[in-house]
């Protein structure tokens, strides 16, 4: 089924399983700086997608849905509802609906920490992004039979 | 007040759950509710009196963020009403729940009926215009269901969607009535807005606010030519049709009428349009009454016939024609109430339909033949009846009236000699003269769920005959006032002396015997009416759900060809064409065009980009295509990053880069160019792409120079850090200052990807 994308490259199979993990890492740190630096959840979303995408052409449909794990379905929904739940806790302090909360940690180690909603926020744009990308690439490559 | 007419809907929630819980006792068991709310109601009666004008006003918040309140109006109309819903709601549903006994669907319809029910309470009792016109509407959709209860018979569906339609169409033109009468008024209060009538009468929009909410009246309340949808509506369970088609929500419209009597009445246009529409109805609803022979069909068109008569009696709009009104108001929900439940009774122990079936049948059914009678005589408005207080009031009413007299009482005596033909079918027609044969032969008397309506309500009307003052004082001069917006002096009672009504009442009582005598002759002699319907209202109706129909067939055809190339072009010339327009007409175009600090390497990256344009529309492989514009995309990029938009950037190209994937796995599986698009095509083609290159960049050089207001750029600057904790701008404004259009971004997004996923897989499904 996947004669046509199988590169049948060993090099390029052995990078995929290299550089997938790494672009995963990659994609992760884009999520979490981007608030202060370039970055953030549908850039990091479009990154872990073109990782996945690479694994694919690299070997199969297959191996990708395993190594993906998630129907990506199943992230749009997480993604949409991570998106919405993080509107609501500013409704209980009196807010209008999606006011940023923050919420300041000092660590031990880490120093100064701010966690707020808008960061689960970004979680859902990433999900989405990876839902939506990968739902349509694996679809598109399913359907070549 | 609020529970109370919330708890209708609170109930029907659990209703089914009752309905098994409790089986053939459910009916009941229901029943208590509209019960323990008559008396709650009735317990504001000696209230009334001691306010001054008869009015109390209860008031809750509803959404107190932005001021709007909940208010309810409590006065002798609404409470008329209130008492009239929940009362005879209390015999409907204990009559139902016999009546339907063993119906699959009978735990459904316990929902709508008490959803009903509340509805109509809350319309009656709203005094915001806005939360009437929702239970006004909600009424219509309970009505809806409830016709169609057997949706399994195509002409009940057929019919609700009737009824529906009538009223929808109507409400529309009532919401748009009601908003133009708060804004000349400045308020959406009824009892603020009913001291003002004045303003409204002298105002401008008077008759366009007048013809706006008669439509909607007229539509629920079944006035000529819109009174086509009640009959058909007969295709309900009859304790529906003595309970929203006869007793309750057709006299909705009868409701507002009055209620708006006092901001838009008496003036020449209300009278006369009322007062003829009004007549017209009442003298067509009895004719075709009394040509009918179905059981529910003569009473169907006997109830149009009674709201003709409040339409025509507000219309006249005098201290007695209001008495009249109310008083009319009341008998006819009471004896026709109990003439549905007893025409229910002869379809459930007879089988009978139709009143040529039956005859005879006073020996099977001797407490339903005499309260039958009872309330065909107060029907008939004979002496001691209720019925006959009303028709007094009535004659001396049109008699009296101040403008069209003489056509209103020629009408009125003519519609009362065939109601009391009407009176004779329903009243003698099934139980005297020979035993016929019935469907089904009546093995016992009804059991006491189903004779309970019928025997109280027929006894009421002979009650508040024999006591009209009695009624007159407690409830129907406080109604009376309310629609007249002044004190009425109670004027109700049995005997008027000998006079003029009283003279007509007499030859109608025996001109309507005689023509009931001729019944047969006259159906035979009236045939040619089957010709007129052809051409009715009805056929009107029916001609122009057609032509809707044919119309968005049409227009679906030519929108929504299916041909990807022709959306885009109709949504790109539409986008030129409009935005040019505006450009030029509303605004003053301003365009600064400076070339001068343009660098070596960007004029380069600029023609890359350009040359890689016109490969991919020049080019014949579609791989080539797909390329090429992957490499316009890979030039916008760089532009982004050189300005330092490096969010932008990243994300243009890994956009551009999954795009190329996906395009390629696409393109991967298409055959190769058959045979290209002729020339011409093609000149149109590119004449389009450049006209909108062009507005693109016409409309962004007017953008950046033409400021109408100052940009936001700057507060987004300054304000990033601080509330939004976080430097990179476009992250915090996408997440945080925009959330919102953000997660309508990502709804979009996983929305196109579900329908891509959908494609895809049934049409592999269709394959298979």
């Amino acid at each position: 089924m996947n004669s046509q994308f199988a590169l049948q490259s060993l090099i390029l199979r052995t990078a995929a399983h290299f550089l997938l993990p790494l672009l995963l890492i990659f994609s992760v740190f884009l999520l979490l700086r981007g608030h202060n630096e370039p970055g953030g959840g549908f850039i990091a979303g479009l990154v872990a997608a073109s990782a996945v995408a690479l694994y694919m052409f690299a070997l199969d449909i297959r191996s990708a849905k395993r190594v993906l794990r998630f129907e990506p379905r199943d992230l749009l929904g997480w993604g949409l509802l991570f998106g919405v739940i993080s509107g609501v806790p500013a409704v209980f302090v009196g807010q209008p609906f999606f006011t940023s909360q923050w919420l300041e940690l000092t660590l031990p180690v880490l120093g100064e920490l701010k966690v707020g909603t808008p960061l689960l926020f970004d979680v859902g744009v990433y999900l989405v992004v990876i839902g939506a990308v990968l739902l349509i690439l694996l679809s598109l490559a399913e359907a070549e039979d | 007040m609020l529970l109370a007419v919330l708890s209708g809907f609170l109930i029907a929630a659990v209703a089914p759950w009752v309905h098994r819980g409790l089986g053939r006792h459910s009916g009941w068991a229901l029943a208590a509710l509209p019960a323990v709310l008559f008396i709650y109601f009735a317990s504001f009666l000696p209230a009334l009196g001691e306010t001054d004008g008869g009015r109390i006003i209860l008031e809750y918040d509803w959404i107190p963020s932005l001021g709007i309140q909940l208010t309810f109006l409590v006065d002798g109309l609404s409470l008329l009403f209130a008492l009239l819903i929940s009362g005879i709601g209390f015999f409907v549903v204990a009559y139902a729940g016999r009546y339907l006994e063993g119906h699959r669907d009978l735990g459904r319809f316990y929902v709508l009926i008490l959803a009903f029910m509340a509805s109509m309470l809350g319309l009656v009792l709203s005094s915001n215009l806005i939360s009437l016109f929702v239970f006004w509407e909600l009424t219509s959709i309970t009505s809806y269901l409830l016709i169609g209860y057997n949706h399994e018979d195509a002409k009940a569906r057929k019919s609700a969607l009737q009824g529906l339609f009538v009223t929808v169409a109507g409400g529309l033109a009532l919401l748009t009535g009601l908003i133009m009468m708060a804004l000349v008024g400045g308020s959406y209060e009824l009892h603020e807005l009913l001291t003002s009538g004045d303003i409204f009468r002298e105002h401008d929009w008077y008759l366009a606010i007048l013809l706006l909410v008669l439509l909607g009246c007229f539509t629920k309340s079944a006035q000529y030519p819109f009174h086509f949808w009640l009959p058909n509506a007969m295709a309900a369970p009859t304790p529906v049709s003595a309970y929203l088609h006869s007793a309750t929500m057709v006299k909705a419209g009868v409701y507002l009428m009055a209620r708006l009597n006092p901001s838009l009445g008496s003036t020449e246009d209300w009278m006369l349009l009322l007062g003829l529409f009004g007549a017209v109805t009442m003298f067509v609803g009895v004719f075709l009454s009394v040509r009918s022979t179905g059981v529910k069909q003569v009473l169907a068109y006997s109830t149009v016939m009674a709201l003709g008569t409040l339409t025509m009696l507000i219309g006249v709009g005098t201290e007695t024609a209001m008495l009249a009104a109310m008083a009319f108001l009341l008998a006819h929900s009471l004896y026709k109430g109990a003439l549905f439940l007893v025409a229910g009774i002869l379809d459930h122990e007879a089988g009978c339909k139709d009143f040529l079936q039956t005859g005879g049948l006073r020996r099977a059914l001797p407490v339903t033949t005499v309260f039958a009678g009872l309330a065909a005589l107060s029907l008939a408005g004979v002496l001691p009846m209720f019925g006959f207080v009303a028709k007094e009031l009535l004659f001396e009413a049109v008699l009296e009236a101040p403008a069209l007299a003489g056509l209103l009482s020629v009408f009125a005596v003519v519609s009362a000699v065939m109601v009391v033909a009407v009176a004779a079918i329903v009243g003698i027609r099934p139980w005297y003269g020979p035993r016929v044969d019935t469907p089904k032969t009546p093995a016992h008397e009804a059991p006491p769920a189903l004779l309970a309506g019928p025997v109280i309500l027929a006894s009421l009307g002979l009650l508040f005959g024999l006591g009209a003052g009695l009624v007159d004082q407690g409830l129907i001069a406080w109604a009376a006032a309310a629609v007249y917006g002044a004190p009425v002096s109670p004027y109700l009672s049995l005997w008027h002396g000998f006079n003029l009504p009283l003279l007509l009442s007499g030859v109608s009582l025996a001109l309507g015997l005689l023509l009931y005598l001729n019944w047969e002759r006259f159906r035979r002699f009236t045939g040619f009416m089957a010709v007129v319907d052809r051409y009715g209202p009805e056929a009107a109706y029916e001609k122009a759900m057609a032509g809707m129909v044919w119309l968005s067939e049409w227009q679906t055809r030519v929108l929504q060809n299916g041909y990807l190339r022709y959306y885009l072009l109709t949504i790109l010339i539409s986008t030129v064409g409009l935005v040019m327009v505006t450009l030029f007409t509303r605004t003053h175009v301003h365009i600064d065009l400076d070339l001068s600090g343009i660098l070596v390497h960007e004029a380069f990256i600029v023609a890359v980009l350009l040359m890689a344009a016109l490969v991919s529309v020049t080019t014949r492989s579609r791989l080539g295509a797909v390329v090429s514009l992957g490499a316009v995309g890979f030039c916008v990029a760089l532009i982004y990053v050189l300005f330092s938009a490096a969010d932008v950037g990243i994300t243009q190209v890994l956009v551009e880069t999954l795009t190329v994937i996906m395009l390629v796995l696409v393109l991967f599986r298409l055959p190769g160019f058959l045979g290209l698009t002729p020339m011409v095509l093609r000149i149109r083609d590119a004449v389009i792409a450049l006209a909108v290159g062009a507005m693109m960049a016409v409309l962004k050089l007017a953008a950046s120079t033409t400021r109408y207001a100052d940009s936001i750029s700057e507060y987004f600057i300054q304000e990033s850090q601080p509330s939004g904790y976080g430097r990179n701008i476009v992250n915090v404004i996408l997440v945080d200052f925009r959330a919102l259009d953000t997660l309508g971004e990502i709804v979009v997004l996983a929305l196109a990807a579900v329908g891509v996923y959908a494609m895809i897989k049934f049409r592999a499904e269709d394959r298979k």
